[in-house]
């Protein structure tokens, strides 16, 4: 560490001014709080992030579910007024109650598929970049071939194959669309080749320093080397490309949904509830604003904070 | 050269078997196309049981790709049902460029592909040209009065832009510059289509019918072309040899359209290099909700009918234009940048 930064670390967590040699270097996370604070769009996206994620969870306990899933079609396509903010949609159900399971759905979805695709991306990218040769080439053959076509043909195509007879499925009382599941397996098995490359890249430079040499010297088990002193160094590429990748799950998960291969109704999602809008954009302009405007601020909230975590993050300034 | 470029091919053939394996195996289970070969009524269980053997559908799913990639007329398929094969077959195979015929159409696939890909190619190219000029220009605006207010401005807009799912945007842009333009009696933007059946088939029916499509496409590919150029200028600006430049006295407009740009373009030829193969499916988002006859829309058509031979056309396609564009850039960024070398 260079003196100036040095320095500066001092003065921001206002230690006693000691020597500059003994000052103890910040802790990864306790250094890319101070630097994400200063990153005045990424705090934003935090702010709306929280309040998005409270709409979601504290609105369920103003509507029931069943009130969300409710139709009564002779209130269909009205306009919003004090009864319903939002308006009702074409067959009468509660738009403002459905944005807020819909909500949490498009959550779901956006934080399990980025779960899935963390985990295959990492792991096949560790494997890949640790071991190398055969093996290497053979995943990355396969990971190349992933890329070639667009992913959203891809998931279109594997939404086709997996849409049989899924069963709705009931987790803590609550009953889903089995086509949430299909959605969330669809999108994290074709979205995990880019952090692969990332974490490849990564364990392929980390494996030759000098501390993996130390820790094979001492006999430690590959496992140990590769999740206990490889990973956590390159953690924050990583962290970066998940908190991106949910904005993306949750952006595609709206665009399947919109094309008609999606979660399928009752259960809503802010992207199925926008299917079909654009039959009646000539006089129902609330089927598609809000439940559009939700998708957009989420998206947006989540790419100001993962942007924020990147300059946070990135070992390279490690100016405070 | 030569070496790397043949090597870079046979690298490349492996992939796409993969890929056309993979894709074939996921089309198994698309839906049923024989249910609706019946027209309006429910397709009888002995002509599915005929039209099954015909266009062999019964067959392992091994033996319908490899009929599907080499073709069949090396051997003899059984057309009246006795259970012995009489007829040879006629399908050509994939190798020798023929993909079947669509289970709906019944027409040659790559010829159904073909006579949509024009429209896709006209929307798509115009866009990426608006897309390249355009963020070329803010983006090199924005590197030299970097935090300007148009700056600012250009880098706020294209996050929201990069940020804004495109159907939210295309529903918005309807919204306002058709529905509500003629609401207000001003001259509203067409939205469904390329031609207006009641003008006819007249360029200046197409331009006007391609307005809002481009614009909505070009505005959220704009975003993520224009930081990239934002950033690679900053960093071109920042060099040595532009303080050298500088300090010889050269014009200001000679620095930057020479010596800054030139250097700062080649990411760039990369990242459009690479863009460039995916044009071919066109947006298929935008496709659908323009109604642009183009190959998204047309997949979007027939991967919801199971119909095989046109959804492995276009896909094939696609992947075939990655590889080759793949290695075409990689070329043209060694032409562009000596200090490259392939060996």
């Amino acid at each position: 560490m260079t003196a100036p930064s040095a320095s500066a670390n001092m003065r921001l967590t206002k230690l006693p001014a000691l020597d500059v040699l003994e000052t103890p270097p910040l802790p990864l996370s306790k250094m890319a709080w101070l630097k994400f604070q200063r990153h005045k769009m990424a705090l934003v996206g935090v702010g709306i992030l929280v309040l998005l994620i409270l709409y979601c969870t504290l609105g369920a306990f103003v509507f029931s579910e069943k009130y969300a899933n409710y139709n009564d079609t002779s209130i269909a396509m009205q306009p919003p007024s004090l009864a319903h903010p939002f308006g009702t949609d074409v067959i009468g159900r509660d738009i403002l109650a459905r944005t807020i399971y819909g909500g949490q759905i498009s959550l779901l979805i956006g934080l399990v598929a980025v779960m899935l695709e963390t985990s295959m991306g990492i792991l096949i990218g560790a494997i890949s970049g640790y071991f190398g040769g055969l093996v290497d080439s053979l995943l990355m053959r396969f990971t190349e071939a992933i890329l070639i076509i667009p992913q959203i043909f891809l998931l279109l195509v594997m939404a086709k194959f997996f849409a049989g007879d899924i069963p709705d499925i009931s987790i803590l009382g609550r009953e889903f669309s089995g086509s949430v599941i299909v959605i969330i397996v669809i999108i994290g098995l074709t979205s995990w080749p880019y952090l692969a490359r990332i974490v490849r890249a990564e364990f392929l430079s980390l494996k030759e320093s000098e501390f993996v040499l130390a820790a094979r010297a001492t006999g430690t088990s590959t496992f140990e080397i590769i999740f206990r002193h490889i990973l956590p160094n390159s953690i924050a590429p990583i962290v970066v490309s998940a908190t991106l990748g949910v904005a993306n799950a949750i952006t595609l998960e709206a665009y399947i949904s919109f094309l008609g291969l999606g979660v399928r109704p009752p259960t809503a999602t802010w992207g199925n509830m926008l299917e079909g809008a654009y039959n009646y954009i000539e006089n129902a302009y609330w089927l598609w604003l809000f439940p559009g405007m939700l998708i957009l601020l989420i998206v947006l909230s989540i790419n100001f904070v993962g942007d924020g975590l990147r300059d946070a993050l990135d070992p390279r300034s490690r100016a405070v | 050269m030569t070496r790397y470029i043949i090597r870079r091919l046979l690298q490349g053939i492996p992939l796409v078997f993969i890929i056309s394996i993979l894709l074939f195996i996921m089309m198994q289970n698309m839906g049923d196309p024989l249910a609706t070969m019946g027209g309006r009524s429910l397709t009888r269980k002995e002509d599915r049981e005929r039209l099954a053997r015909q266009l062999g559908l019964d067959k392992p799913i091994l033996v319908q790709y490899v009929f599907w990639l080499v073709g069949n007329d090396w051997t003899k398929v059984d057309m009246d049902g006795d259970g012995i094969a009489e007829t040879p077959g006629t399908r050509k195979g994939a190798l020798r460029g023929d993909f079947g015929y669509s289970l709906v159409t019944r027409q040659p696939a790559m010829q159904m592909i073909l006579s949509r890909l024009p429209n896709t190619l006209l929307l798509m190219l115009v866009s990426e040209l608006v897309v390249i000029i355009g963020a070329l220009v803010l983006g090199v605006y924005s590197a030299l009065r970097q935090y300007s207010l148009l700056d600012n401005l250009v880098t706020t807009f294209s996050f929201i832009g990069y940020s804004m799912p495109i159907f939210f945007l295309a529903l918005a842009a309807m919204y306002i510059f058709a529905v509500n333009f003629k609401r207000w009696g001003l001259p509203y933007l067409p939205t469904v289509g390329m031609f207006d059946p009641q003008v006819g088939e007249t360029p200046g029916q197409l331009l006007v019918h391609m307005i809002l499509p481009i614009a909505v496409i070009s505005v959220n590919s704009f975003s993520a072309y224009s930081r990239y150029i934002r950033s690679t200028m900053l960093e071109a600006m920042n060099q040595d040899y532009i303080r050298t430049a500088r300090a010889k006295g050269l014009p200001r407009r000679e620095i930057v359209f020479i010596h800054a740009l030139k250097n700062a373009s080649l990411p760039i030829v990369t990242v459009v290099g690479l863009d460039l193969p995916f044009l071919l499916g066109g947006a298929l988002v935008t496709e659908r909700i323009f109604a642009w006859p183009g190959m998204g829309r047309l997949f979007l058509d027939h991967v919801s009918r199971g119909d095989t031979p046109v959804v492995m056309g276009i896909m094939m396609l696609i992947a075939i234009a990655v590889v080759i564009f793949q290695i075409i850039t990689d070329i043209v960024y060694a032409w562009l940048d000596p200090r490259i070398r392939y060996e």
